[in-house]
């Protein structure tokens, strides 16, 4: 008995030991942003001083400098607003298509689902140089519209299948019901479907706009003046330019912008791993 | 004109739209073709264009181009950046999906069980993941900046680093290159985690259950029970991790721009700066259409894996 005891304090402790350096190593980033964020840069840029405390007063001069003398928080509504006009994209293409799928009967209905996953796979930069030409005949670049247009390309994808999954997931029982009732088969996906899957859609929206707010490549390659930038591109090309970083106001822009995302995706982020591992694993 | 009446409604014939609503081979079709014509539009298209691009002269600016057969690919073959990108890309990948696979089998492995504060544990754990990554490689660069470095401090301060030790993490080659791996780890580790984890909670209590009853210890139904049961979803953590890694730019992009003197740029990198910054799109076509072989390779495993899960 004793043994077995010690063999699972053993365990346990190795367990722990695992957790405290991974929690370290994964989260020391995020950390790190918060302890810079607010320490004032005489006290970020004394090398001899301590630098984990805080040797001077925490100070909130960063935040005042980012709001104030940058594009920030434009770029924060460029993000909220190219992020909602793809979720409404995303719906409206993903929304039939994913119920389609999950009710089409045949051999080439379960090919169609996993053809249209993979294209979720090419990723934007085997596609981010046509992309540039096109998005440059039309006339948007440098304009918040050749993100609208480009972002589904990967939003829709993704949501389909993921909303495929969650379709196939209610019992056809209940549309045959309501068709019996009297309902034709699309008024049965109005009227009866969609109401409880609800969860589902908002897994969608969740998805897509996270998707929007993490994209990189296309923004970076599409968007050239600042006041067109999302966060996720604005922060890295435009506070890192010249030679003086301005650390406080950059970890303190990652800081905003990355939490709040990191919070709503981490509530969602069982599903994001089902859709991503329902096609391969049962 | 009065509205016709409910009775009058019935007995006219069905309209179009209800005819469509009631035939279901139809009504497929239309609501699938909206997703597929965008995604034809925007994923086809561009991909054939690409294809197209790389056998051209085409620039940024032009109004025409002209077909040059592979002289673009001669081009790049014969330029010394493009072994550099390629080598660095392929030791990009399989360094960090190594460490990837070890680190998240052990990090789902100890979140397996309960225990208080998990749900903080996770969260913590998962950051880098869902965190906009052009924004946590900042983190990075401000970790490994070359006079405030928070490794090179603490590393001194414990005794590692010796009076006159300073690496600049990201000034020289071999360092820039375990640095952009590192926080590439850093990236996919969170996501790896999360997917084998989702493998873990899949299989039975009874089967451990069982294998206690008949003597085997921890080790014993770790090695010959929970691996092979989660190997399958395991190889979809990595695909993943090496579709995520292979055509990435973003960590490099953010953290070394390819540099110092392009010995960290990898070819989603040396892509971009050729076609986009140089504004050579032929050029950078060319160079993209290196990460294809692996990306088809990739598509390839994940459909025998869907086979499999649909035979069993």
């Amino acid at each position: 008995m004793a043994r077995f005891n010690l063999r699972n304090a053993g365990k346990e402790s190795a367990r722990a030991a695992v957790l405290v350096f991974f929690v370290t190593f994964l989260a020391f980033p995020f950390y790190w942003m918060v302890i810079t964020t607010f320490k004032t840069t005489n006290d970020l840029h004394d090398t001899t001083k301590n630098p984990y405390l805080f040797n001077e007063p925490p100070t909130l001069e960063h935040l005042r400098v980012l709001f104030d003398d940058t594009q920030y928080l434009q770029w924060l509504i460029n993000t909220g607003v190219v992020g909602v006009a793809v979720v409404a994209i995303t719906l409206a293409l993903a929304v039939p298509a994913g119920y389609a799928l999950a009710r089409m009967t045949g051999p080439w209905a379960q090919t169609l689902g996993i053809a249209i996953f993979l294209t979720y796979l090419v990723p934007p930069t085997i596609l981010f140089i046509p992309f540039a030409r096109i998005i440059a005949l039309l006339g948007v670049q440098d304009s918040l519209w050749s993100l609208v247009l480009v972002y589904p390309s990967f939003t829709v994808p993704f949501c389909t299948w993921l909303l495929m999954g969650f379709y196939k997931a209610i019992p056809r029982d209940l549309e045959d019901a309501a068709m019996i009732d009297g309902l034709s088969r699309l008024g049965a996906f109005v009227k009866v479907v969609m109401p409880i899957s609800l969860a589902g859609i908002l897994t969608a929206i969740i998805f897509a706009f996270t998707l929007v707010t993490q994209e990189f490549v296309y923004g970076v390659t599409f968007i050239t003046s600042s006041s067109s930038y999302t966060v996720s591109v604005g922060v890295p090309t435009f506070l890192v330019r010249g030679d003086v970083y301005f650390w406080g106001s950059m970890m303190g822009a990652c800081l905003i912008a990355s939490v709040p995302i990191a919070i709503i995706y981490n509530l969602f982020v069982d599903r994001f791993v089902a859709g991503l591992t329902a096609g391969a694993v049962k | 004109m009065r509205p016709p009446s409910q009775a009058a409604l019935r007995s006219l014939p069905k309209g179009p739209l209800a005819r469509l609503a009631d035939n279901e081979g139809w009504l497929w079709r239309v609501m699938l073709a909206p997703a597929i014509i965008y995604i034809m539009m925007l994923v086809g298209v561009p991909f054939v264009l690409s294809l197209f691009y790389s056998v051209s002269n085409v620039t940024v600016a032009s109004r025409e181009m002209s077909f040059v057969g592979l002289e673009n690919f001669r081009r790049i073959i014969e330029s010394g950046t493009f072994w550099t990108a390629l080598r660095n890309t392929v030791i990009f990948t399989v360094v960090s999906q190594f460490f990837v696979l070890v680190f998240a089998n052990m990090l789902a492995l100890a979140l397996s069980a309960n225990f208080r504060g998990k749900w903080l544990v996770r969260l913590l754990v998962l950051l880098p993941w869902v965190a906009p990554i052009s924004l946590g490689a900042i983190g990075w660069l401000w970790i490994y900046d070359s006079i405030y470095s928070i490794i090179n401090w603490t590393a001194r301060e414990v005794g590692i680093l010796g009076p006159n030790q300073w690496p600049i993490w990201l000034g020289e080659p071999n360092l820039a290159m375990a640095s952009i791996i590192i926080v590439q780890i850093w990236r996919i580790v969170p996501l790896a985690t999360v997917i084998i984890l989702a493998g873990l909670t899949s299989i039975p209590q009874d089967i451990h259950d069982a294998a206690a009853v008949d003597g085997a210890g921890f080790w014993r139904q770790t090695l010959e029970i929970t691996f092979p049961l989660v190997l399958p979803i395991t190889l979809v953590a990595v695909l993943f991790g090496v579709i995520f890694t292979f055509t990435d730019m973003i960590v490099v992009f953010v953290l070394t721009r390819g540099g110092p003197y392009d010995q960290t740029q990898v070819l989603a990198s040396w892509a971009f700066f050729t076609g986009i910054q140089g504004g050579d799109l032929a050029g950078g076509a060319a160079v993209s259409l290196f990460l294809f072989p692996v990306l088809v390779g990739v598509a390839i495993l994940f459909l025998y894996l869907a086979r499999r899960a649909e035979v069993t």
